[in-house]
């Protein structure tokens, strides 16, 4: 069974008898300013319970007290057991709050909720990851259990891009990643000066470079719409099949349990059937304007 | 709940001389009695403890856009169709508090849920209502099942009342919900009217409605008694306004998102969300945060949010469906179409309401029809290609 024949199932400590809308708390353990309005959070439940395991590519409803909440994709490392990782772009009220947070301060949690990458459908296979600016943050979790699990895989062929050198994250970690032998990862920005010495220009433009064999390689893909829409046609171009190309939709959000309605991308639900979800599944979705 | 035996056996009759004594009945039972009555010139649903809190003597007369009550030749207590309300107001209502927390010494803490649920009876609930009622159910169960909407569900009675004629925005008999009553409710009454006698055939469907029946006045009815509801549900399908072909609209509309006739719908459209807000199965929602002025306590609240709102889909620096076409279209098409393969059922019961309640009287039915003939004249054209 593929991941989108997977029925959404709890898997969340929700608080015994309160519904599936109550937060948990966690308490902030540390906070690291990774751009200049993006910032990556480490957190452990309140109440000195486990973290609830994940899938790479699963999603937290996080919520900041008396703010509200939004959907943030975990970013931490899915191979061990240690604390909830989440790293957040202030774009507006709710992540603006969260991202001005200090250790010691309690955020709400519940989830892991969604469909995540399919990457038991990866082993034995070449592996292309390809991430637009914060779309490297749903994606940090697979490029763990690809590096954890290294002898699992085929060649890994990773694109990291990003508008400017300032946007990239997990610097220090991306330049360990690109020291590595046992895997490719280029990195490209959109714009620079002088001071950068990578390679500029569109992640679009560094997959020719990419090797793989299109007939045993899956690609998974998370950025802007259209890039990934870019991203898809390039890589079918390749010779990848339709669902071997999985990538992570985004939509408004207010329940992450499929009833408030808001994600609703055609039939399907992208909190529930997604956010990670086959080429072969979008492709026709992804051709309709303003769906 | 096991399905009715048909035949006068489990069939009986309760004099209109004697309905007052359903409603003391549901109150000795402790049900909150929620059914029709009039106010502010339309027949909608609040809660009502007599007989004559019901609309006795009025209908309504309804089109694309219009709604009137009106004084019958009758004494009818439910001789009118579907208003603006819908029982989806009580078993799903428009702003619910889900939780409520206060600061604490491990950050905060979220308080239990409030007392047991109310213990509702909804009198009057037509065919199609029935049917938007089980459509919810799928929506709110599953794995993540709403427990409050499910416990208002399990305590409800529902007392489901014939349709003895249908509406010209009804359009029931083709969504395949309506006019007869189904089996699954707990009491349904017939309201048989005719010179020198007013009487109800009450049917009992559950044992809950066994419950009550067995504190009403009943005698037996004859099979000349359940002729004359077989003739009131044929006459209320024969004086179906309209109708709405289904057989081909989930590919109808899911495959042309490109017709003219959604920008033309569109044009006319003033995404005013009363038609989301009336039809019995739309469930969309948000949520609000509502702190109190110490800034320790929040409550969340959930209300009924709308797809034809530009706020919906916002993201990002802006919203997905900025243009009216592509809400109108998403409302269409998911009521009609992905609904089924949401929930393997039509979002739509074909009730009317969002015909008799859109200001401009935009009708779904139309639109179906048109965006059908739109796209049969494309496929000649193109050959029959696709
Ligand atoms: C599955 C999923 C995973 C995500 N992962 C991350 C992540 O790892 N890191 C991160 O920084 N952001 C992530 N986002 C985006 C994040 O949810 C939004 O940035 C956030 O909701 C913005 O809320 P706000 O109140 O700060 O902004 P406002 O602009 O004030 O938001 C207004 C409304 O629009 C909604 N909204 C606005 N932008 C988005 C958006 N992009 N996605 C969903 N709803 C939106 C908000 O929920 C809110 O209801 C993810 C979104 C989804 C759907
Ligand atoms: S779409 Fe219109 S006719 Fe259909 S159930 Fe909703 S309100 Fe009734
Ligand atoms: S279809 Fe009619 S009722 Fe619905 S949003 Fe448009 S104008 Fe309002």
């Amino acid at each position: 069974m593929g991941p989108e024949s997977v029925a959404a199932s709890p898997t969340s400590d929700a608080v015994p008898g309160l519904p599936e809308y109550a937060p948990r708390p966690f308490l902030l353990q540390d906070r690291r300013q990774e751009t200049s309005d993006t910032v990556t959070l480490t957190l452990v439940p309140a109440d000195g319970g486990t973290v609830p395991s994940f899938r790479p590519g699963q999603f937290n409803m996080v919520y900041a007290f008396g703010v509200g909440e939004v959907a943030i994709s975990i970013s931490g490392d899915p191979t061990r057991d240690g604390p909830l990782v989440h790293t957040i772009r202030a774009v507006g009220k709710v992540s603006t709050a969260l991202t001005r947070l200090r250790p010691g301060d309690v955020v709400g949690i519940r989830g892991p909720y969604g469909q995540g990458w399919p990457i038991d459908a990866a082993e034995g296979k070449d592996v292309v990851v390809v991430a637009g600016g914060l779309g490297l943050a749903p994606l940090r979790p697979v490029l763990y259990e690809l590096i954890g699990h290294r002898s699992r895989y085929g060649r890994v062929e990773i694109v990291f891009g990003a508008r400017s050198p300032a946007d990239l994250l997990y610097y220090s970690e991306v330049q360990e990643w690109r020291r590595r032998t046992d895997l490719r990862l280029q990195v490209t920005v959109d714009s620079a000066d002088r001071s950068w010495y990578g390679d500029v220009g569109v992640v679009t433009q560094r997959l020719p470079d990419t090797r793989f064999d299109a007939s045993r390689a899956v690609a998974f893909v998370c950025g802007p719409e259209i890039m990934m829409r870019f991203v898809a046609q390039a890589l079918e171009a390749r010779g990848l099949a339709e669902d071997a190309v999985w990538l992570s939709m985004e939509r408004n959000m207010k329940c992450a349990i499929a009833q408030c309605g808001h994600c609703q991308y055609g039939p399907l639900f992208i909190c529930r059937e997604g956010p990670v979800l086959s080429y072969r599944r979008l492709k026709p979705l992804l051709a309709w304007k303003e769906l | 709940m096991g399905a009715p035996e048909e035949g006068p056996a489990r069939h009986y009759l309760l004099a209109r001389a004697d309905f007052q004594s359903l409603f003391d009945a549901l109150a000795r039972e402790g049900y909150t009695t929620l059914g029709p009555t009039v106010r502010d010139a339309a027949i909608v649903y609040a809660e009502i403890r007599n007989v004559e809190d019901l609309p006795i003597g009025w209908t309504d007369r309804q089109g694309p856009g219009t709604y009137r009550i009106e004084r019958r030749k009758d004494d009818a207590l439910f001789g009118y169709n579907v208003g603006p309300h819908s029982w989806k107001g009580y078993l799903y209502p428009s702003r619910e508090r889900l939780w409520a927390a206060h600061r604490s010494p491990s950050g905060f803490t979220v308080e239990p849920p409030e007392a047991a649920p109310p213990r509702y009876a909804f009198l009057g609930v037509r065919a199609c209502e029935l049917q938007a009622i089980a459509i919810q159910d799928r929506v709110f169960d599953g794995p993540y099942a709403d427990p409050a909407y499910r416990a208002r569900r399990a305590s409800s009675l529902r007392i489901a009342v014939q349709c003895g004629q249908a509406g010209p925005t009804c359009f029931c008999a083709s969504m395949g919900t309506g006019p007869r009553v189904g089996p699954d409710h707990d009491l349904a009454l017939t309201e048989l009217l005719g010179p020198g006698s007013h009487r109800f055939l009450v049917q009992v469907g559950s044992p809950r409605g066994a419950a009550i029946a067995d504190r009403l006045p009943l005698r037996p009815a004859t099979e000349e008694d359940l002729r004359a509801r077989d003739a009131l549900v044929d006459q209320a399908t024969s004086s179906m306004g309209r109708s709405l072909r289904t057989d081909d609209v989930h590919d109808l509309l899911l495959g042309n998102p490109g017709l003219h006739r959604w920008e033309e719908v569109a044009r006319r459209c003033l995404a005013c969300t009363n038609c989301t807000l009336a039809c019995p199965t739309c469930f969309c929602s948000t949520t609000e945060e509502v702190p109190d002025l110490s800034g320790d306590r929040v409550e969340r609240w959930r209300r009924w949010d709308s797809c034809f709102t530009l706020a919906f889909t916002q993201l990002g620096k802006g919203s997905v469906r900025r243009s009216p076409t592509s809400r109108y279209r998403q409302w269409l098409t998911h009521k009609l179409a992905s609904w089924q393969d949401q929930f393997g059922s039509s979002g739509c019961v074909g009730c009317g309401r969002c015909i008799t309640w859109c200001p401009v009287g935009i009708d779904l039915t139309e639109e179906v029809a048109a965006l059908r003939e739109e796209s049969s004249a494309k496929t000649a054209v193109s050959g029959g290609e696709r």
